[in-house]
Protein backbone atom coordinates (compact mmCIF):
# COMPACT_ATOMS: atom_id res chain seq x y z
CA UNK A 1 0.00 0.00 0.00
CA UNK A 2 1.76 3.08 -1.06
CA UNK A 3 1.40 6.47 1.20
CA UNK A 4 -1.86 8.39 0.44
CA UNK A 5 -2.31 12.52 0.19
CA UNK A 6 -4.80 14.53 0.67
CA UNK A 7 -5.47 17.08 -2.59
CA UNK A 8 -8.61 19.30 -4.36
CA UNK A 9 -10.32 16.66 -6.56
CA UNK A 10 -8.96 19.78 -9.31
CA UNK A 11 -5.61 18.44 -9.03
CA UNK A 12 -6.88 14.53 -10.40
CA UNK A 13 -10.16 15.07 -11.96
CA UNK A 14 -12.17 17.85 -14.32
CA UNK A 15 -15.56 18.63 -14.19
CA UNK A 16 -18.51 20.55 -16.17
CA UNK A 17 -21.53 21.71 -14.90
CA UNK A 18 -24.81 22.08 -16.77
CA UNK A 19 -28.30 23.28 -15.64
CA UNK A 20 -32.10 22.38 -16.10
CA UNK A 21 -34.70 24.32 -13.95
CA UNK A 22 -33.91 24.08 -10.65
CA UNK A 23 -31.37 21.05 -11.10
CA UNK A 24 -27.91 20.93 -11.77
CA UNK A 25 -25.97 18.62 -13.49
CA UNK A 26 -22.43 18.20 -12.61
CA UNK A 27 -19.59 15.38 -14.85
CA UNK A 28 -16.77 14.35 -12.87
CA UNK A 29 -13.85 12.16 -14.67
CA UNK A 30 -10.24 11.51 -13.17
CA UNK A 31 -7.17 12.09 -15.54
CA UNK A 32 -5.85 9.09 -14.64
CA UNK A 33 -8.66 6.08 -15.15
CA UNK A 34 -6.68 3.79 -12.05
CA UNK A 35 -8.16 6.61 -9.68
CA UNK A 36 -11.47 5.89 -11.27
CA UNK A 37 -12.43 3.49 -7.97
CA UNK A 38 -11.16 5.34 -5.91
CA UNK A 39 -13.22 8.20 -6.82
CA UNK A 40 -16.28 6.07 -6.45
CA UNK A 41 -15.58 5.55 -3.12
CA UNK A 42 -14.71 8.63 -1.90
CA UNK A 43 -16.84 11.15 -3.59
CA UNK A 44 -19.79 10.22 -2.85
CA UNK A 45 -23.72 11.13 -2.90
CA UNK A 46 -23.58 12.07 0.51
CA UNK A 47 -20.60 14.44 0.52
CA UNK A 48 -21.76 16.22 -2.70
CA UNK A 49 -24.66 17.14 -0.75
CA UNK A 50 -23.11 18.78 1.82
CA UNK A 51 -21.02 20.49 -0.21
CA UNK A 52 -24.29 21.97 -1.60
CA UNK A 53 -26.12 22.32 1.44
CA UNK A 54 -26.23 25.94 2.16
CA UNK A 55 -27.82 26.33 -1.41
CA UNK A 56 -30.84 24.60 -0.21
CA UNK A 57 -30.11 20.95 -2.09
CA UNK A 58 -32.19 18.65 -0.80
CA UNK A 59 -30.91 15.07 -3.02
CA UNK A 60 -28.25 14.12 -4.74
CA UNK A 61 -27.98 11.53 -7.41
CA UNK A 62 -24.98 9.92 -8.89
CA UNK A 63 -24.38 7.98 -11.85
CA UNK A 64 -22.07 6.09 -12.45
CA UNK A 65 -20.36 5.59 -16.38
CA UNK A 66 -17.51 3.20 -15.75
CA UNK A 67 -16.47 2.48 -19.20
CA UNK A 68 -16.48 6.59 -19.74
CA UNK A 69 -14.45 6.44 -16.28
CA UNK A 70 -17.00 9.20 -15.81
CA UNK A 71 -19.89 10.12 -13.28
CA UNK A 72 -22.72 12.37 -13.41
CA UNK A 73 -23.83 14.56 -10.20
CA UNK A 74 -27.29 15.45 -10.33
CA UNK A 75 -27.88 17.66 -7.30
CA UNK A 76 -31.74 18.87 -6.97
CA UNK A 77 -32.74 22.32 -5.61
CA UNK A 78 -29.38 23.92 -5.62
CA UNK A 79 -29.69 26.89 -8.21
CA UNK A 80 -31.67 28.61 -5.76
CA UNK A 81 -35.02 28.76 -8.30
CA UNK A 82 -32.94 28.56 -11.09
CA UNK A 83 -32.27 31.04 -14.04
CA UNK A 84 -35.93 32.13 -13.79
CA UNK A 85 -35.64 32.66 -10.24
CA UNK A 86 -32.37 32.89 -8.65
CA UNK A 87 -30.49 36.27 -7.26
CA UNK A 88 -27.41 34.50 -7.77
CA UNK A 89 -25.16 35.92 -10.71
CA UNK A 90 -24.82 32.72 -12.06
CA UNK A 91 -28.15 31.34 -12.09
CA UNK A 92 -27.48 28.82 -14.41
CA UNK A 93 -25.01 27.31 -11.91
CA UNK A 94 -22.33 26.59 -14.59
CA UNK A 95 -19.68 27.70 -11.77
CA UNK A 96 -20.67 25.27 -9.53
CA UNK A 97 -18.18 22.71 -11.23
CA UNK A 98 -15.11 24.09 -9.46
CA UNK A 99 -16.95 24.09 -6.14
CA UNK A 100 -17.26 20.54 -6.69
CA UNK A 101 -13.79 20.05 -8.19
CA UNK A 102 -12.66 21.81 -4.20
CA UNK A 103 -13.67 18.66 -2.45
CA UNK A 104 -10.70 16.92 -1.36
CA UNK A 105 -10.07 13.26 -1.97
CA UNK A 106 -6.74 10.90 -0.34
CA UNK A 107 -4.87 9.58 -3.44
CA UNK A 108 -1.60 7.22 -3.46
CA UNK A 109 1.04 9.58 -3.59
CA UNK A 110 2.50 7.72 -6.72
CA UNK A 111 -0.63 8.90 -8.68
CA UNK A 112 -0.83 12.75 -7.76
CA UNK A 113 0.76 15.07 -9.60
CA UNK A 114 3.91 16.20 -9.55
CA UNK B 1 -16.37 2.18 -44.61
CA UNK B 2 -18.60 4.06 -46.47
CA UNK B 3 -18.22 7.66 -47.31
CA UNK B 4 -19.27 10.07 -44.33
CA UNK B 5 -21.27 12.63 -43.90
CA UNK B 6 -19.75 16.15 -42.20
CA UNK B 7 -22.31 17.78 -39.85
CA UNK B 8 -20.64 21.28 -38.56
CA UNK B 9 -21.65 23.54 -35.89
CA UNK B 10 -21.78 27.12 -36.48
CA UNK B 11 -23.14 28.30 -33.55
CA UNK B 12 -23.76 27.15 -29.77
CA UNK B 13 -26.24 29.84 -28.59
CA UNK B 14 -27.26 33.33 -29.53
CA UNK B 15 -24.40 35.47 -28.21
CA UNK B 16 -21.57 33.20 -29.80
CA UNK B 17 -18.75 34.22 -31.58
CA UNK B 18 -20.24 35.45 -34.89
CA UNK B 19 -17.05 34.59 -36.77
CA UNK B 20 -16.96 30.72 -35.96
CA UNK B 21 -18.74 29.48 -38.73
CA UNK B 22 -16.36 30.81 -41.24
CA UNK B 23 -13.78 28.03 -40.86
CA UNK B 24 -15.76 25.32 -40.39
CA UNK B 25 -17.64 26.24 -43.63
CA UNK B 26 -14.10 26.70 -45.11
CA UNK B 27 -13.35 23.28 -43.83
CA UNK B 28 -16.68 21.14 -45.20
CA UNK B 29 -16.14 22.91 -48.77
CA UNK B 30 -12.23 21.90 -48.95
CA UNK B 31 -12.81 17.86 -48.05
CA UNK B 32 -15.67 18.12 -50.47
CA UNK B 33 -17.91 15.41 -48.68
CA UNK B 34 -21.42 15.31 -48.19
CA UNK B 35 -22.10 17.97 -45.74
CA UNK B 36 -24.59 20.31 -43.69
CA UNK B 37 -23.99 23.28 -41.08
CA UNK B 38 -26.48 24.09 -38.48
CA UNK B 39 -26.93 26.23 -35.40
CA UNK B 40 -28.57 26.62 -32.58
CA UNK B 41 -29.29 29.52 -30.74
CA UNK B 42 -32.39 29.44 -29.04
CA UNK B 43 -32.48 29.19 -24.97
CA UNK B 44 -35.29 28.11 -23.24
CA UNK B 45 -36.22 31.73 -22.09
CA UNK B 46 -34.56 33.18 -25.70
CA UNK B 47 -38.09 32.18 -27.14
CA UNK B 48 -39.88 34.25 -25.28
CA UNK B 49 -37.77 37.45 -25.47
CA UNK B 50 -37.79 37.00 -29.27
CA UNK B 51 -41.94 36.84 -28.83
CA UNK B 52 -41.76 40.11 -27.06
CA UNK B 53 -39.49 41.90 -29.86
CA UNK B 54 -42.03 40.24 -32.27
CA UNK B 55 -44.78 42.23 -30.80
CA UNK B 56 -42.75 45.47 -30.39
CA UNK B 57 -41.81 45.16 -34.52
CA UNK B 58 -43.83 42.18 -36.59
CA UNK B 59 -40.56 41.98 -38.56
CA UNK B 60 -38.25 40.89 -35.41
CA UNK B 61 -38.06 38.47 -32.93
CA UNK B 62 -35.87 36.21 -34.72
CA UNK B 63 -32.03 36.04 -34.25
CA UNK B 64 -30.24 39.42 -33.71
CA UNK B 65 -26.72 38.22 -35.45
CA UNK B 66 -28.19 36.35 -38.15
CA UNK B 67 -27.66 38.11 -40.99
CA UNK B 68 -23.80 38.34 -39.22
CA UNK B 69 -23.68 34.70 -38.86
CA UNK B 70 -25.12 34.29 -42.49
CA UNK B 71 -23.34 36.94 -44.35
CA UNK B 72 -19.52 35.26 -45.09
CA UNK B 73 -20.77 31.61 -45.26
CA UNK B 74 -24.10 31.55 -47.46
CA UNK B 75 -22.73 32.05 -50.67
CA UNK B 76 -20.39 29.02 -50.20
CA UNK B 77 -22.90 26.55 -48.79
CA UNK B 78 -25.30 27.02 -50.94
CA UNK B 79 -22.81 26.66 -54.03
CA UNK B 80 -21.56 23.84 -52.86
CA UNK B 81 -25.01 22.15 -51.60
CA UNK B 82 -24.23 22.21 -48.04
CA UNK B 83 -27.73 22.90 -46.75
CA UNK B 84 -27.82 25.13 -43.33
CA UNK B 85 -30.29 24.29 -40.59
CA UNK B 86 -31.25 26.65 -37.72
CA UNK B 87 -33.71 27.54 -34.85
CA UNK B 88 -32.43 30.74 -35.43
CA UNK B 89 -36.05 31.92 -36.63
CA UNK B 90 -36.89 32.16 -32.79
CA UNK B 91 -40.47 33.41 -32.81
CA UNK B 92 -40.33 34.76 -36.08
CA UNK B 93 -38.86 32.32 -38.84
CA UNK B 94 -41.23 33.78 -41.24
CA UNK B 95 -39.40 37.18 -40.78
CA UNK B 96 -36.04 35.59 -40.67
CA UNK B 97 -36.23 33.83 -44.03
CA UNK B 98 -37.11 37.21 -45.82
CA UNK B 99 -34.14 38.58 -44.31
CA UNK B 100 -31.98 35.69 -45.67
CA UNK B 101 -34.04 35.92 -48.98
CA UNK B 102 -32.75 39.40 -48.81
CA UNK B 103 -29.26 38.69 -48.05
CA UNK B 104 -29.38 35.69 -50.56
CA UNK B 105 -30.24 38.23 -53.45
CA UNK B 106 -27.86 40.33 -52.31
CA UNK B 107 -25.16 37.98 -52.79
CA UNK B 108 -26.31 36.70 -56.05
CA UNK B 109 -28.67 33.99 -55.03
CA UNK B 110 -31.95 34.76 -56.11
CA UNK B 111 -32.39 30.49 -56.84
CA UNK B 112 -31.30 30.31 -53.05
CA UNK B 113 -34.67 28.14 -51.28
CA UNK B 114 -35.15 28.63 -48.13
CA UNK B 115 -37.74 26.71 -45.89
CA UNK B 116 -39.97 27.98 -43.14
CA UNK B 117 -40.79 24.92 -40.53
CA UNK B 118 -43.90 25.93 -38.49
CA UNK B 119 -45.57 24.90 -35.46
CA UNK B 120 -43.59 24.68 -32.90
CA UNK B 121 -45.72 27.89 -31.65
CA UNK B 122 -48.82 27.05 -29.43
CA UNK B 123 -49.24 30.04 -27.42
CA UNK B 124 -52.84 30.38 -28.99
CA UNK B 125 -53.68 26.86 -29.60
CA UNK B 126 -53.12 24.99 -26.76
CA UNK B 127 -54.60 25.36 -23.06
CA UNK B 128 -51.78 24.77 -21.12
CA UNK B 129 -54.30 24.82 -18.02
CA UNK B 130 -55.15 21.31 -19.50
CA UNK B 131 -51.94 19.64 -19.67
CA UNK B 132 -49.67 17.90 -16.92
CA UNK B 133 -46.82 20.07 -15.86
CA UNK B 134 -43.14 18.38 -16.37
CA UNK B 135 -40.98 21.50 -14.71
CA UNK B 136 -41.74 24.44 -12.99
CA UNK B 137 -40.06 27.60 -11.61
CA UNK B 138 -40.89 27.17 -8.12
CA UNK B 139 -41.45 30.88 -7.65
CA UNK B 140 -44.00 30.56 -10.60
CA UNK B 141 -47.72 31.72 -9.89
CA UNK B 142 -49.49 31.19 -12.89
CA UNK B 143 -52.66 31.77 -12.24
CA UNK B 144 -52.01 35.45 -12.14
CA UNK B 145 -49.12 35.35 -14.56
CA UNK B 146 -49.20 36.65 -17.75
CA UNK B 147 -48.35 34.29 -20.87
CA UNK B 148 -45.36 35.44 -23.15
CA UNK B 149 -44.79 32.08 -25.16
CA UNK B 150 -45.62 28.32 -25.20
CA UNK B 151 -43.07 26.38 -28.09
CA UNK B 152 -43.16 22.88 -28.29
CA UNK B 153 -39.94 21.09 -28.98
CA UNK B 154 -40.53 19.72 -31.97
CA UNK B 155 -38.62 16.91 -33.74
CA UNK B 156 -36.75 16.49 -37.03
CA UNK B 157 -39.52 14.93 -39.19
CA UNK B 158 -40.30 18.25 -40.72
CA UNK B 159 -36.96 19.59 -41.50
CA UNK B 160 -36.08 16.65 -43.28
CA UNK B 161 -39.42 17.75 -45.49
CA UNK B 162 -37.76 20.69 -45.86
CA UNK B 163 -34.87 19.10 -47.25
CA UNK B 164 -36.34 16.87 -49.53
CA UNK B 165 -38.08 19.32 -51.15
CA UNK B 166 -34.39 21.19 -51.79
CA UNK B 167 -33.86 24.03 -49.43
CA UNK B 168 -31.15 25.45 -49.20
CA UNK B 169 -31.43 26.93 -45.69
CA UNK B 170 -34.18 25.68 -43.39
CA UNK B 171 -35.22 28.31 -40.75
CA UNK B 172 -37.11 26.71 -37.35
CA UNK B 173 -37.97 27.89 -34.49
CA UNK B 174 -38.33 25.70 -31.49
CA UNK B 175 -36.90 22.30 -32.42
CA UNK B 176 -35.15 19.94 -30.29
CA UNK B 177 -31.43 21.17 -30.57
CA UNK B 178 -30.51 17.56 -31.57
CA UNK B 179 -32.81 17.44 -34.37
CA UNK B 180 -30.93 20.19 -36.00
CA UNK B 181 -28.22 17.27 -36.72
CA UNK B 182 -30.57 14.00 -36.89
CA UNK B 183 -32.52 15.68 -39.88
CA UNK B 184 -29.81 16.09 -42.60
CA UNK B 185 -28.51 12.80 -41.52
CA UNK B 186 -31.64 11.08 -41.98
CA UNK B 187 -32.01 12.60 -45.18
CA UNK B 188 -28.97 11.47 -46.37
CA UNK B 189 -28.66 8.21 -45.47
CA UNK B 190 -32.77 7.97 -45.71
CA UNK B 191 -32.58 6.39 -41.97
CA UNK B 192 -36.08 5.15 -40.80
CA UNK B 193 -37.83 7.34 -37.80
CA UNK B 194 -38.11 4.03 -36.39
CA UNK B 195 -34.19 2.66 -36.45
CA UNK B 196 -33.50 4.28 -32.98
CA UNK B 197 -29.77 2.50 -33.07
CA UNK B 198 -29.16 5.11 -36.15
CA UNK B 199 -31.57 7.96 -34.45
CA UNK B 200 -29.43 7.88 -31.55
CA UNK B 201 -26.22 8.46 -33.13
CA UNK B 202 -27.79 11.65 -34.76
CA UNK B 203 -28.94 12.16 -31.42
CA UNK B 204 -25.63 11.81 -30.17
CA UNK B 205 -24.27 13.65 -33.02
CA UNK B 206 -26.65 16.74 -32.26
CA UNK B 207 -25.91 16.91 -28.51
CA UNK B 208 -22.24 16.67 -28.39
CA UNK B 209 -22.27 19.86 -31.31
CA UNK B 210 -24.86 21.87 -30.29
CA UNK B 211 -22.97 23.97 -28.09
CA UNK B 212 -20.44 24.61 -30.79
CA UNK B 213 -17.25 25.38 -29.19
CA UNK B 214 -18.26 23.43 -25.80
CA UNK B 215 -16.64 20.01 -27.44
CA UNK B 216 -13.77 21.86 -28.98
CA UNK B 217 -11.98 23.22 -25.98
CA UNK B 218 -14.57 25.77 -24.99
CA UNK B 219 -15.69 26.07 -21.12
CA UNK B 220 -13.02 23.39 -20.82
CA UNK B 221 -9.45 25.16 -21.01
CA UNK B 222 -8.22 25.63 -17.58
CA UNK B 223 -4.89 27.48 -17.83
CA UNK B 224 -1.84 25.07 -16.84
CA UNK B 225 -4.32 22.18 -15.77
CA UNK B 226 -6.02 21.87 -18.90
CA UNK B 227 -4.30 23.88 -21.54
CA UNK B 228 -5.36 24.34 -25.19
CA UNK B 229 -4.42 25.96 -28.22
CA UNK B 230 -5.33 29.40 -29.07
CA UNK B 231 -8.49 29.66 -27.20
CA UNK B 232 -8.89 33.09 -29.09
CA UNK B 233 -9.68 31.05 -31.98
CA UNK B 234 -11.52 27.93 -31.49
CA UNK B 235 -12.45 25.58 -33.94
CA UNK B 236 -16.28 24.85 -33.98
CA UNK B 237 -16.89 21.24 -34.37
CA UNK B 238 -17.57 19.16 -37.32
CA UNK B 239 -18.81 15.05 -36.68
CA UNK B 240 -17.66 13.02 -39.51
CA UNK B 241 -20.91 10.15 -39.49
CA UNK B 242 -21.37 6.95 -41.97
CA UNK B 243 -24.33 4.96 -42.95
CA UNK B 244 -23.07 2.39 -40.76
CA UNK B 245 -23.33 4.79 -37.54
CA UNK B 246 -19.80 5.83 -37.01
CA UNK B 247 -19.36 8.71 -35.43
CA UNK B 248 -16.17 10.89 -35.39
CA UNK B 249 -15.76 14.06 -33.55
CA UNK B 250 -13.23 16.57 -35.09
CA UNK B 251 -13.36 20.50 -36.00
CA UNK B 252 -11.24 22.53 -38.87
CA UNK B 253 -7.64 22.20 -39.26
CA UNK B 254 -6.36 25.99 -39.41
CA UNK B 255 -8.35 26.66 -35.89
CA UNK B 256 -7.56 26.53 -32.50
CA UNK B 257 -9.38 24.66 -29.58
CA UNK B 258 -8.72 20.87 -29.54
CA UNK B 259 -11.11 17.66 -29.34
CA UNK B 260 -10.01 14.89 -26.99
CA UNK B 261 -11.37 12.33 -24.46
CA UNK B 262 -11.61 14.98 -22.09
CA UNK B 263 -13.79 17.54 -24.40
CA UNK B 264 -15.99 14.81 -26.04
CA UNK B 265 -16.29 13.48 -22.25
CA UNK B 266 -17.58 16.32 -20.29
CA UNK B 267 -19.87 17.72 -23.45
CA UNK B 268 -21.21 14.24 -23.69
CA UNK B 269 -22.61 14.84 -19.88
CA UNK B 270 -23.32 18.53 -20.48
CA UNK B 271 -27.27 18.69 -19.22
CA UNK B 272 -27.65 14.90 -18.54
CA UNK B 273 -29.40 13.69 -16.13
CA UNK B 274 -30.23 9.81 -16.02
CA UNK B 275 -27.48 8.97 -18.77
CA UNK B 276 -29.49 5.68 -20.17
CA UNK B 277 -32.75 8.04 -20.58
CA UNK B 278 -31.66 11.26 -22.68
CA UNK B 279 -34.73 12.21 -24.22
CA UNK B 280 -34.98 14.03 -27.29
CA UNK B 281 -38.42 14.20 -29.21
CA UNK B 282 -36.84 11.44 -32.05
CA UNK B 283 -35.52 9.05 -30.02
CA UNK B 284 -34.30 8.71 -26.34
CA UNK B 285 -30.58 8.18 -26.17
CA UNK B 286 -28.85 5.53 -23.60
CA UNK B 287 -25.21 6.27 -23.31
CA UNK B 288 -24.32 3.70 -20.78
CA UNK B 289 -22.61 1.48 -22.72
CA UNK B 290 -20.78 4.30 -24.60
CA UNK B 291 -16.87 4.71 -24.90
CA UNK B 292 -14.76 6.86 -26.74
CA UNK B 293 -11.79 6.82 -28.51
CA UNK B 294 -8.59 8.82 -29.64
CA UNK B 295 -7.83 8.02 -33.46
CA UNK B 296 -5.60 10.87 -34.67
CA UNK B 297 -4.97 15.02 -33.38
CA UNK B 298 -8.12 16.30 -32.81
CA UNK B 299 -10.13 12.62 -34.21
CA UNK B 300 -12.45 11.13 -30.96
CA UNK B 301 -14.64 8.37 -32.28
CA UNK B 302 -17.72 7.69 -30.01
CA UNK B 303 -19.02 4.34 -30.02
CA UNK B 304 -21.88 2.32 -28.08
CA UNK B 305 -24.48 4.27 -28.10
CA UNK B 306 -28.07 3.15 -28.00
CA UNK B 307 -31.42 4.44 -28.61
CA UNK B 308 -34.89 3.63 -27.36
CA UNK B 309 -38.65 4.21 -28.78
CA UNK B 310 -39.30 8.47 -29.18
CA UNK B 311 -41.78 9.24 -25.72
CA UNK B 312 -45.21 10.37 -27.59
CA UNK B 313 -45.36 13.41 -26.34
CA UNK B 314 -43.77 16.59 -26.73
CA UNK B 315 -41.98 19.19 -24.24
CA UNK B 316 -44.00 22.24 -24.03
CA UNK B 317 -42.15 25.43 -22.71
CA UNK B 318 -44.05 28.45 -21.64
CA UNK B 319 -42.59 31.80 -20.79
CA UNK B 320 -44.42 33.70 -18.32
CA UNK B 321 -43.95 37.56 -17.44
CA UNK B 322 -42.08 37.43 -14.00
CA UNK B 323 -40.88 39.68 -11.20
CA UNK B 324 -38.46 42.65 -11.77
CA UNK B 325 -35.32 42.13 -10.35
CA UNK B 326 -32.82 44.76 -9.30
CA UNK B 327 -28.95 45.02 -9.13
CA UNK B 328 -26.39 47.02 -8.04
CA UNK B 329 -22.89 46.89 -7.52
CA UNK B 330 -19.93 49.67 -5.97
CA UNK B 331 -15.86 48.38 -4.99
CA UNK B 332 -13.95 48.99 -2.51
CA UNK B 333 -9.88 48.30 -2.67
CA UNK B 334 -7.10 48.80 -0.32
CA UNK B 335 -6.70 48.44 2.95
CA UNK B 336 -9.71 46.77 5.38
CA UNK B 337 -11.72 46.31 2.46
CA UNK B 338 -13.05 43.31 3.47
CA UNK B 339 -14.52 45.19 6.74
CA UNK B 340 -15.84 48.20 4.96
CA UNK B 341 -17.36 45.17 2.22
CA UNK B 342 -19.18 43.55 4.71
CA UNK B 343 -20.32 46.71 6.71
CA UNK B 344 -21.73 47.73 3.27
CA UNK B 345 -23.76 44.44 2.70
CA UNK B 346 -25.08 44.96 6.45
CA UNK B 347 -26.08 48.87 5.75
CA UNK B 348 -27.47 47.80 2.57
CA UNK B 349 -29.86 44.77 3.96
CA UNK B 350 -30.56 47.44 6.85
CA UNK B 351 -31.72 49.83 4.11
CA UNK B 352 -33.98 47.95 2.36
CA UNK B 353 -35.61 46.64 5.58
CA UNK B 354 -35.72 49.93 7.46
CA UNK B 355 -37.44 51.65 3.90
CA UNK B 356 -40.04 48.45 4.06
CA UNK B 357 -39.15 47.72 0.75
CA UNK B 358 -41.31 44.50 -0.31
CA UNK B 359 -38.28 42.60 -2.01
CA UNK B 360 -36.51 39.30 -1.54
CA UNK B 361 -32.76 40.44 -1.77
CA UNK B 362 -28.86 38.84 -1.36
CA UNK B 363 -25.69 40.49 -1.01
CA UNK B 364 -22.65 39.23 -2.68
CA UNK B 365 -18.83 39.92 -2.27
CA UNK B 366 -17.44 39.60 -5.06
CA UNK B 367 -13.88 38.30 -4.62
CA UNK B 368 -14.42 36.63 -1.83
CA UNK B 369 -17.41 34.68 -2.19
CA UNK B 370 -20.50 35.31 -4.42
CA UNK B 371 -21.41 32.62 -7.38
CA UNK B 372 -21.03 29.53 -5.22
CA UNK B 373 -22.35 31.32 -2.00
CA UNK B 374 -26.41 31.13 -0.97
CA UNK B 375 -28.84 33.76 -0.60
CA UNK B 376 -27.90 34.34 2.83
CA UNK B 377 -24.42 35.01 2.38
CA UNK B 378 -22.96 31.79 4.32
CA UNK B 379 -19.76 31.42 2.77
CA UNK B 380 -18.74 35.04 2.72
CA UNK B 381 -20.22 35.63 6.32
CA UNK B 382 -17.86 32.74 7.17
CA UNK B 383 -14.98 33.50 5.55
CA UNK B 384 -11.76 32.69 6.89
CA UNK B 385 -9.11 33.55 4.47
CA UNK B 386 -6.77 36.25 3.71
CA UNK B 387 -7.67 39.99 3.06
CA UNK B 388 -9.13 40.49 -0.43
CA UNK B 389 -6.93 43.23 -2.23
CA UNK B 390 -10.40 44.04 -3.69
CA UNK B 391 -14.01 43.45 -3.00
CA UNK B 392 -17.14 44.02 -5.45
CA UNK B 393 -20.66 44.34 -3.63
CA UNK B 394 -23.27 43.68 -5.04
CA UNK B 395 -27.12 43.68 -3.80
CA UNK B 396 -29.69 41.49 -6.04
CA UNK B 397 -33.30 42.46 -5.61
CA UNK B 398 -36.59 40.97 -6.70
CA UNK B 399 -40.05 41.37 -6.43
CA UNK B 400 -43.49 42.20 -8.05
CA UNK B 401 -43.45 45.94 -7.66
CA UNK B 402 -41.04 47.60 -10.22
CA UNK B 403 -40.51 50.75 -8.39
CA UNK B 404 -39.80 48.86 -5.28
CA UNK B 405 -37.26 47.00 -6.72
CA UNK B 406 -36.19 49.74 -8.70
CA UNK B 407 -35.80 51.89 -5.32
CA UNK B 408 -34.10 48.73 -3.45
CA UNK B 409 -31.22 48.97 -6.43
CA UNK B 410 -30.68 52.24 -6.23
CA UNK B 411 -29.84 52.09 -2.64
CA UNK B 412 -26.28 51.12 -4.18
CA UNK B 413 -26.04 54.23 -5.96
CA UNK B 414 -26.60 56.22 -3.22
CA UNK B 415 -23.68 54.48 -1.23
CA UNK B 416 -21.27 56.67 -3.73
CA UNK B 417 -21.91 59.58 -0.51
CA UNK B 418 -23.16 57.22 2.46
CA UNK B 419 -20.82 54.40 1.64
CA UNK B 420 -17.73 53.72 3.82
CA UNK B 421 -14.34 55.57 2.89
CA UNK B 422 -13.54 54.74 -0.60
CA UNK B 423 -16.53 53.46 -2.24
CA UNK B 424 -16.94 53.66 -5.86
CA UNK B 425 -17.48 52.33 -9.11
CA UNK B 426 -21.31 51.99 -8.96
CA UNK B 427 -23.44 50.87 -11.49
CA UNK B 428 -26.85 49.52 -11.14
CA UNK B 429 -29.81 48.08 -13.65
CA UNK B 430 -33.61 47.12 -13.50
CA UNK B 431 -34.21 44.34 -15.63
CA UNK B 432 -37.96 42.42 -16.19
CA UNK B 433 -37.64 38.52 -15.72
CA UNK B 434 -39.58 35.92 -17.60
CA UNK B 435 -40.57 32.56 -15.61
CA UNK B 436 -40.92 28.92 -17.46
CA UNK B 437 -42.88 26.09 -16.95
CA UNK B 438 -42.99 22.87 -18.87
CA UNK B 439 -45.51 21.04 -19.79
CA UNK B 440 -45.98 17.49 -21.76
CA UNK B 441 -48.52 17.57 -25.29
CA UNK B 442 -49.65 14.92 -27.23
CA UNK B 443 -47.24 14.98 -30.56
CA UNK B 444 -50.22 14.48 -32.53
CA UNK B 445 -51.74 17.93 -31.29
CA UNK B 446 -48.49 19.82 -33.01
CA UNK B 447 -48.60 19.81 -36.38
CA UNK B 448 -45.71 21.63 -38.47
CA UNK B 449 -45.38 22.82 -41.51
CA UNK B 450 -43.03 23.51 -44.67
CA UNK B 451 -43.32 26.42 -46.97
CA UNK B 452 -40.28 26.36 -49.74
CA UNK B 453 -39.25 29.40 -51.69
CA UNK B 454 -36.78 30.59 -53.62
CA UNK B 455 -34.80 33.91 -52.60
CA UNK B 456 -36.37 36.04 -54.91
CA UNK B 457 -40.13 35.03 -54.54
CA UNK B 458 -39.94 35.79 -51.06
CA UNK B 459 -37.70 38.91 -50.95
CA UNK B 460 -40.63 40.37 -54.07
Amino acid sequence: MSEMIEVPLHAVAHSRAGDKGNRCNMSLMPYDPALYPILAEQVTEERVLALFRHRGATRVTRYDLPLLQAFNFVVDDVLEGGVNGSLNLDGHGKTQSFRLLSLTVRVPKAQAPG
Amino acid sequence: MSTPFLVGNGAGFSGDRVDAPIPVVRSLVARGLPAALFFETLGERTVALAQLERRRDPELGYEPMLERLLEPILKDCVTHRIPILGNFGAANPPAAARLIARLAVRLGLPDCRIAVVTGDDVTSSIALDQLPVHEADDSIETKSARLVSANAYIGAAPLVEALRQGADVVVAGRTSDPALAIAPLVHHFGWSFEDWEKLAIGAACGHLLECGSQVTGGVFWDPGCKDIPDPWNIGFPIAEVTAEGGLVITKPEDTGGIVDLRTVKEQLLYELHDPARYITPDVVLDIMGCTVEQLGKDRVAVRGLRGHPAPDTLKVTACFEGTWLGEGEVSVAGPNALARAKATADVLLRRLGMRGLPVRARVDLIGVASVHDSDDGALWRGYQGPEPPEVRIRLAAEGSDRDAVDQAAREVLALLCCGTAGTGGARWRLTPRILTRSYLVLRERVPTSVKVRTAQEMAA
